[in-house]
């Protein structure tokens, strides 16, 4: 709609977003300021600028790493991301074809599950959930992405068997008949063309797993693995003040790499975003 | 062909629905059955039944938390929505630099809660340091804390979805009631609004469970603080379970009927929405 024409005024619609997009990234700048700043100077003068005998150079940063164990909690929350969302990829997609594919009882019953599951607010069964994991020996980087296949398999079934719905019978009915079996004919006819649907379906989960607190939380052996975000709550824990130049330090080593998958993949990401919410 | 694929369910299915039991049917059964005991772990849980359920509102602060947090909600949905719609109908028109602008207004949602948690509390602090308070002040701070934070990292989300749905309004529409002389305001009411009224159901549905669940940004923020008074349901609910020694099934019990609000919440809301989306 009125793509073509220039806006009326454009240049003061400019002008206002500009603006209002520097207090949109101050929050992030005013933290990487304080980064800086001796950690007592942190409350107290938080909008100056570190000078002279405020500026501690990059202590904060040794102090929070140091601290919070960061480098190896990166590596863990990488490993997990990376694997549950390779994982859940591969299962539901699978699974969802499987399910369009296969349409008795059991499979139609596993879909409106699935729907059921994507409701239910996680305190519902954190606890059962934390203990189950406790019992069977999942309370490691490996065995929680068993827990995120189960636990994230809802909204990627819901939103791969949207897709499947939508391909023709034909090529796979030519490629069973050619000798293929249903192995091949997913892997080479089928998954090739859900690519667009896996993308999103990715994005999705990437974030929810990469940012998740309270289930890893509940469900990691806290005392041998951290994620990002339990590292940075871990800060906060209960020994008296919070050393306020490790957080600032620990929260813009959290947020750069976030930043910087933003801004390469965003096409993807919004992308993603938008088919997600459409199906969702 | 259906024949030849159901053989192969070890393959397909399997995998997704043991992970799904695990991960979710298990808890969940669990969860409602223990939520009727007395239990401190798993193993040693006796049935007592609906005792825990009377318990629930013996101490007026899951009464509080639930007002909160529909307060909450409902403030943060509106603010939400009506922003990010404006932003979105703003930036589909031609103006200088709006690619830039949609970027860093999405930025925000990658970031996980418990990292914005933190960023705000040193900004809002920040500037509560002038009238000499802390967020931690009073339950109403806290509560504009969180709406702010809320409304920061939502908005860019809601926006992305808002542009996508006015840019799926077919130009012929937009064209012929401009040749029948509409005014500004009617096309926005009489032609925008309803075609992109599904993605109205998405935003306000996504909004509104996001809000009512928020759980990792109310733990990093106020946590709770003065005294519980800016206690979110989840936060609540967390802390009766894992605060408490013997109050393990008064959480599980809050945490079904918080369950059964979300469900009711998300049927009401999408049978209200989507009876006003029309046939496009």
């Amino acid at each position: 709609m009125n793509e073509e024409k220039e806006v009326k005024g454009g240049i003061f619609f400019t002008i206002g977003f500009a603006l209002l997009s520097l207090v949109w990234v101050f929050p992030i700048i005013l933290v990487f300021i304080n980064s800086f700043k001796k950690k007592v100077y942190i409350s107290r003068q938080p909008f100056s600028i570190p000078t002279d005998n405020m500026f501690v150079k990059f202590e904060n940063y040794v102090n929070g790493i140091e601290k919070t164990g960061l480098i190896s909690a990166f590596g863990t929350s990488l490993f997990i991301t990376i694997f549950s969302v390779i994982f859940i990829i591969v299962c539901t997609s699978m699974a969802a074809w499987y399910i369009i594919r296969v349409r008795n009882k059991f499979t139609s019953m596993f879909y409106y599950l699935c729907l059921f599951s994507m409701i239910v607010p996680f305190q519902m069964v954190m606890f059962t959930l934390s203990k189950i994991a406790n019992m069977l020996h999942l309370s490691n980087p490996v065995g929680i992405i068993l827990i995120y296949l189960g636990f994230g398999a809802g909204l990627s079934v819901f939103m791969f068997t949207g897709f499947v719905k939508s391909i023709p019978l034909e090529m796979e009915e030519a490629a069973m008949i050619d000798g293929c079996t249903p192995l091949q004919t997913f892997f080479k006819i089928v998954f090739p063309v859900m690519k667009p649907t896996a993308v999103s379906v990715a994005i999705l989960q990437a974030m929810w797993i990469w940012n998740d607190y309270l289930l890893p939380y509940l469900v990691l052996d806290l005392k041998k693995y951290k994620t990002i975000p339990i590292a940075v709550q871990y800060l906060k824990g209960g020994y008296g003040a919070v050393d306020m130049g490790a957080m600032m330090a620990v929260l813009v080593i959290a947020v750069i790499p976030i930043v910087i998958f933003y801004l390469v993949c965003q096409k993807y990401i919004i992308a993603g975003v938008i088919s997600g919410a459409v199906k969702g | 062909m259906q024949n030849s694929i159901k053989k192969y369910f070890p393959v397909f299915l399997l995998p997704t629905f043991l992970a799904f039991i695990i991960g979710f049917i298990a808890p969940f059964a669990m969860g409602i059955y223990l939520s009727f005991c007395k239990f401190t772990t798993v193993t040693d849980a006796q049935f007592i039944g609906f005792k825990n359920y009377t318990k629930i509102f013996s101490e007026g602060d899951f009464t509080h938390a639930l007002w909160y947090t529909s307060a909450f909600t409902v403030v943060t949905v509106i603010i939400i929505n009506v922003i990010a719609f404006a932003i979105a109908l703003a930036l589909t028109k031609k103006i200088k630099g709006r690619n830039t602008f949609r970027t860093v207004f999405f930025m925000p949602n990658l970031i996980g809660g418990i990292v914005l948690g933190y960023i705000w509390q040193l900004l809002l602090n920040g500037i509560l340091l002038n009238v000499g308070k802390t967020l931690s002040y009073s339950a109403t701070y806290g509560f504009w804390g969180l709406v702010i934070l809320m409304c920061w990292q939502q908005i860019g989300y809601m926006m992305i979805i808002y542009i996508a749905g006015i840019q799926n309004v077919p130009g012929d529409i937009i064209e012929a009631a401009q040749v029948d002389g509409v005014n500004k305001w009617q096309m926005l009411k009489d032609i925008i609004l309803p075609m992109v009224m599904p993605s109205i159901t998405v935003c306000t549905f996504l909004t509104l469970t996001n809000s009512f669940k928020l759980f990792d940004q109310n733990l990093a923020l106020t946590n709770g603080e003065p005294s519980n008074m800016s206690e979110l349901l989840a936060l609540n609910i967390y802390r009766t379970f894992y605060g408490r020694n013997g109050w393990e099934g008064v959480g599980q019990a809050k945490a079904v009927v918080f369950f059964i609000i979300v469900a009711i919440i998300a049927v009401a809301q999408n049978k209200l929405t989507r009876a006003k989306e029309v046939e496009q």
